[in-house]
């Protein structure tokens, strides 16, 4: 993996990786890459996948439910672990100009 | 026998005979905490909302409204959120969050369910990623049974916990073996219920469709009695099954048929597999005894395949990370977490809060995770992936037409010295190998202590059962434990200065 693939990854991510980090990193996930490689060992022509495990045994719908409020506002306890805030608002920095 | 000693139903009896209070007895498990806090056991203690809960438990009891559990402390995986202590998940990302609720779990075991009294919150590997709690912001749990050794992971801090005696019980989760493997290394029985039993809410999010939540305690009794009160559907987790309430305690102390043993005509599978290269000859050794005792005692073993086995490895290191990529993207910096001191822009901001609040193992697995779920490689790694998922499901119950369990080792060896495989994540991975299957499968597996090293270190056993037996598996368990002295054993009685 290079170091334009690596940065391409840690943009995705919302990852921030100094030079010494992404040589490291890229090291890393060659050997995680290589580990997991093995998958491409299988013929699975015909295999659905399986997104839920119960799903083997019985078949499963989406679980819904009405759409109704169903918590109270609780917006000062939700605010209490904000890094930032005022007066009930988060404080992020400017985006538009 | 000291309180530490005792089982969740003679704690009971004790309460209720007024032989001694909650608050005493919660009292007594945080001198302990305070005393081996060197173990690294726990992460947030509060004394007052521990004796506020233990007063309340102690009014209860006194107006003759007590259940089973009312006035028992308990220790809870920091994992689950909680209104009164922080709720961490071991990460620099939240160290100073405070949940506004608590965790479905927490909540059925508190003040307003079963009347339980929290003791704290216990350390675990940052957000349930690890298997030797190295992974920790806040340091390693120790093994009490030697200290220069880890305690397993994630849910070390609960396994050191009950191992040490600071809390009767203690909650757990397991997405890839995070209750069955720290169990193992310290001694203490486990159990990751079928998926979807345990609602997920207020579970710090890791791998949603493996995540599980369980007890973790001293022996198969007292993890029935728990899970009896943790589980049932919760209309708040989507994936919580929609079933009737099992009895899990139901078949405890009940033989397994109308023969003259206590588990005549058990079939009890042992994957050939789990007995490959690889594995420690003293967990075999172990392993084989404790089958050769369930034999004595009226079962029969049948070798069975789990063809797939090695491949869960690859299969668990693609789909874990890929949830967790997504998952773990709430963490911004803007609604609660960490938030970097410099920055430039709101990209940079959330990206500096990120790599500064985010350990190592944590980055490495969101980076997985994104490829694997990138345009180009998704077919090829993430769903491909979810279709061996499939084959290893299959593969248990084929196995399962042949058998009622499935036993064998929990880990390839017993647990390791602290640094020793830190430096290479993928050695790490390798040791997940038979803890690894249950979960992609979603079937109930637990660890149940077998016997111990030259070296002093416990080993476990693991008992996998078909969806929805863990009735079956935890009366099998408990003949074995009332039929052996393994789950007796506690780290002062090796010696340790416990």
């Amino acid at each position: 993996m290079n170091i334009e693939e690596i940065n391409h990854l840690a943009k995705l991510s919302g990852l921030e990786l100094d030079p010494h980090q992404t040589k490291q990193v890229s090291m890393e996930l060659e050997n995680i890459l290589s580990l997991v490689a093995e998958l491409q060992s299988v013929d699975t022509t015909g295999v659905e996948p399986l997104f839920h495990p119960i799903a083997v045994i019985e078949p499963l719908s989406q679980a819904l439910r009405m759409d109704i409020v169903s918590e109270d506002n609780n917006r000062i306890n939700n605010m209490l672990s904000a890094p930032i805030s005022h007066e009930g608002l988060y404080l992020v920095p400017k985006v538009i100009e | 026998m000291s309180w530490h000693e005792k089982s969740l139903t003679e704690l009971s009896s004790a309460l209720s005979a007024k032989e001694i209070s909650s608050v005493e007895l919660t009292q007594f498990f945080l001198g302990r905490i305070a005393k081996f806090k060197g173990l690294n056991a726990y992460l947030d203690v509060q004394e007052e909302f521990s004796l506020r809960d233990a007063l309340v438990a102690d009014q209860k009891i006194a107006r003759g409204e007590a259940g089973p559990l009312t006035g028992i402390p308990v220790a809870h995986k920091d994992v689950f959120v909680t209104k009164d202590w922080k709720s961490t998940a071991a990460s620099k990302m939240l160290e100073s969050y405070l949940s506004p609720y608590d965790a479905r779990v927490v909540e059925l075991l508190g003040g307003s369910g079963a009347g339980m009294v929290c003791l704290g919150k216990t350390n675990m590997d940052e957000f349930a990623m690890g298997s030797s709690n190295e992974n920790s912001a806040y340091g390693p749990a120790l093994n009490p049974w030697n200290t220069n050794y880890v305690s397993g992971g994630s849910s070390g801090g609960s396994a050191v916990a009950v191992a040490a005696g600071l809390t009767p019980i203690a909650t757990g989760t397991d997405t890839g073996g995070s209750i069955r493997q720290p169990a193992a290394f310290c001694g203490i029985t486990g159990i990751k219920p079928t998926y979807g039993s345990v609602s997920r809410y207020g579970m710090i999010a890791y791998a949603s469709s493996l995540d599980q939540a369980g007890p973790m305690g001293k022996s198969a009794k007292d993890c029935a009695l728990i899970l009896n009160a943790i589980s049932g559907h919760d209309p708040r987790d989507s994936t919580s099954l929609r079933k009737d309430a099992i009895d899990y305690q139901a078949l405890l102390g009940k033989p397994w048929s109308n023969g003259s043993l206590p588990l005549q005509g058990l079939r009890i599978g042992v994957p050939e597999e789990y007995f490959a290269q690889g594995l420690q000859e003293e967990v075999r050794e172990a392993v084989q005894a404790a089958l050769k005792k369930f034999e004595e005692l009226g079962a029969t073993c049948i070798s069975v395949s789990l063809p797939k086995t090695k491949l869960s490895i690859p299969v668990y290191y693609v789909l874990a990370p890929a949830e967790a990529s997504s998952n773990l993207s709430r963490y911004d910096g803007v609604r609660y977490g960490y938030r970097a001191k410099e920055y430039k822009d709101l990209n940079q901001m959330y990206e500096r809060s990120r790599s500064e609040g985010f350990g190592a193992e944590v980055k490495r697995r969101i980076l997985i995770g994104s490829y694997v779920l990138s345009q180009g490689y998704y077919d090829a790694y993430y769903l491909q992936a979810q279709k061996i998922r499939r084959i290893i499901a299959e593969d248990f119950q084929t196995a399962f037409t042949q058998c009622d369990v499935l036993m064998g080792p929990v880990a390839p060896q017993v647990a390791w010295k602290v640094g020793e495989k830190s430096k290479d994540p993928v050695e790490m991975y390798l040791e997940d190998i038979y803890t690894l299957s249950p979960n992609l499968a979603g079937l109930p597996a637990m660890s149940i202590p077998c016997g111990m090293s030259q070296q002093g270190l416990p080993i476990g056993l693991q008992v996998i059962g078909n969806y929805f037996s863990e009735a079956k598996m935890l009366q099998v368990a408990d003949q074995f434990q009332q039929n052996s002295s393994w789950h007796l054993l506690a780290p002062s009685s090796a010696g340790a200065q416990i």
